[in-house]
């Protein structure tokens, strides 16, 4: 049997010359915009086996490039995650040094309107371990000239006394403890009655009089007979003030002037003699009110209240 | 197991012709001359297709495919050259009116004239088709009829010149 070839030749032939002169004819003719022919039917025959090549190539390189991105993108991601953490720390640290400064600056605001009474700066550096004994310690003690019974303030207004003094600290009994109290006075009637601890938050003005008026939101001064503080510096002020059926005296709640659950720096004061408040009111309040925009401004604004009563 | 020969060509019983040296490639020029001269001189005589009909005698006549469809594609080539077509496009028609000419030719007896004359019309009208489609589907020209007045009456003239011509180149075969 002869080979398919042999038997088909004349068709081969054919198909050949047929397809032969076909290309000759594309290789002439033009189409629109002047394409010749077999460029056409190149670029028809071409095209498809390039979209594909292009499709997977583009979408090999386009994946692979995701997954790249995806990659870095994390590690970026991670890395600025750590540098925000870091710069949340730097932000904390800045606020910290911005608000201690602020009341440093409150400090020495206070401390210049009254340089007839000499304080010394201190910081608190602990507090007790008992909860129920309201103690700070501060990094001042007896080489610095501090003294027992010494008073404690801030700018806002009373802190407490100096209970324990050692070299280089001192153990400060705050207002609010059981065992501390305070001589007071109301700034409007000027009734007088010691202001005491509870261990608590507020503090209680005894031996005020039922007959007395008693405004809530009064402010309660230091009367200085106490020999502690000097005259009309802020204790605090009226929360609430009702009769006491048990006694003729009202039960008077204050609350204290100073922060006394968020100290970090006080003064000291290392004489009792009376600071000059009516000066204050005339040229320390209006500069320490705009020196610091936090909880120091209010001092000098609540000391002047007392001078202007009058009394 | 006994092998058996297979033959590959014309029917045993149809006489395949020869031609004398010249006598093919003289023919061949003398027809496109012809072709070249009658129509700018005779508007009637552009329904004439010389180098059809010559390609169709040649093909019938050798009854071969492969040397009918060779002299198709070279007659086809040449009319192109002289023409303003495309070289090919009388190539294509002419190589598939030789080749299966050939074939036809190689299977029945062709030398009475009314199959010539039929023959010719019906490759006449083949070659037209052929280039018509050629046409379309390679020069977008859509305006190629396969069918109408022009081409019958191009058919029946070469058919009818057929019948003179082809006895007229029976002359130049070698005698068997």
């Amino acid at each position: 049997m002869p080979p398919i070839a042999s038997r088909h030749r004349p068709l081969i032939l054919l198909a050949a010359v047929v397809g032969a002169q076909i290309l000759l004819l594309a290789v002439q003719i033009k189409r629109e915009r002047q394409v010749r022919l077999i460029r056409v039917w190149s670029v028809e025959l071409i095209s498809p086996f390039q979209r594909a090549f292009s499709w997977t190539f583009l979408g090999a390189e386009h994946g692979w490039g995701g997954y790249i991105g995806l990659r870095q993108a994390q590690r970026e991601n991670e890395a600025m995650r750590a540098e925000l953490d870091r710069l949340k720390v730097r932000n904390a640290e800045l606020e910290s040094k911005a608000k201690e400064a602020d009341r440093l600056a409150a400090l020495l605001t206070f401390r210049t309107a009254h340089p007839e009474a000499p304080m010394l700066a201190a910081a608190v550096i602990g507090g007790s371990p008992d909860a129920g004994s309201q103690v700070v310690y501060i990094n001042r003690g007896s080489r610095d000239g501090l003294r027992r019974d010494m008073g404690v303030i801030t700018p806002d207004g009373v802190v407490g006394k100096l209970l324990a003094v050692y070299p280089d600290t001192s153990q400060v009994l705050l207002l609010s403890d059981k065992e501390s109290g305070v001589g007071a006075l109301l700034a409007d009637t000027r009734t007088q009655g010691p202001v005491k601890g509870n261990g608590e938050p507020l503090l209680s003005l005894d031996y005020i009089s039922v007959d007395d008026k008693v405004a809530v939101g009064e402010a309660v001064l230091t009367s200085g007979q106490d020999r502690i503080f000097p005259k009309d510096l802020p204790v605090g002020t009226v929360v609430d003030a009702a009769p006491d059926r048990k006694s003729p005296f009202l039960k008077i709640r204050v609350k204290p002037a100073a922060h006394l659950d968020r100290l970090e720096e006080v003064l000291v004061l290392q004489t009792r003699q009376d600071m000059n408040l009516k000066k204050e009111t005339e040229t320390a309040a209006a500069p320490a009110a705009s020196a610091a925009a936090g909880d120091a401004p209010t001092v000098p604004a609540t000391v002047a209240k007392a001078p202007s009563s009058g009394h | 197991m006994q092998s058996a020969d297979i033959y590959i060509g014309p029917e045993p019983h149809i006489e395949v012709h020869k031609y004398y040296g010249g006598v093919v490639p003289a023919t061949v020029l003398v027809a496109l001359l012809l072709q070249a001269f009658f129509p700018v001189h005779f508007h009637w005589a552009s329904y004439i297709e010389l180098p059809l009909l010559v390609t169709l005698y040649f093909a019938l006549s050798k009854r071969n495919p492969s040397s009918g469809l060779l002299l198709g594609m070279v007659v086809g080539l040449l009319q192109d050259s002289l023409s303003r077509t495309p070289l090919g496009l009388y190539g294509v028609a002419k190589t598939l009116v030789g080749y299966f000419g050939s074939s036809i030719g190689a299977r029945i007896d062709v030398e009475h004239p009314i199959f010539r004359f039929f023959l010719a019309a019906g490759f006449y009208w083949f070659h037209h088709a052929v280039f018509a489609l050629t046409s379309q589907a390679l020069l977008a020209q859509r305006n190629e009829s396969y069918m109408n007045g022009s081409i019958l009456i191009g058919s029946l003239v070469n058919a009818t010149i057929a019948i003179g011509l082809f006895p007229l180149l029976d002359r130049f075969r070698k005698r068997s």
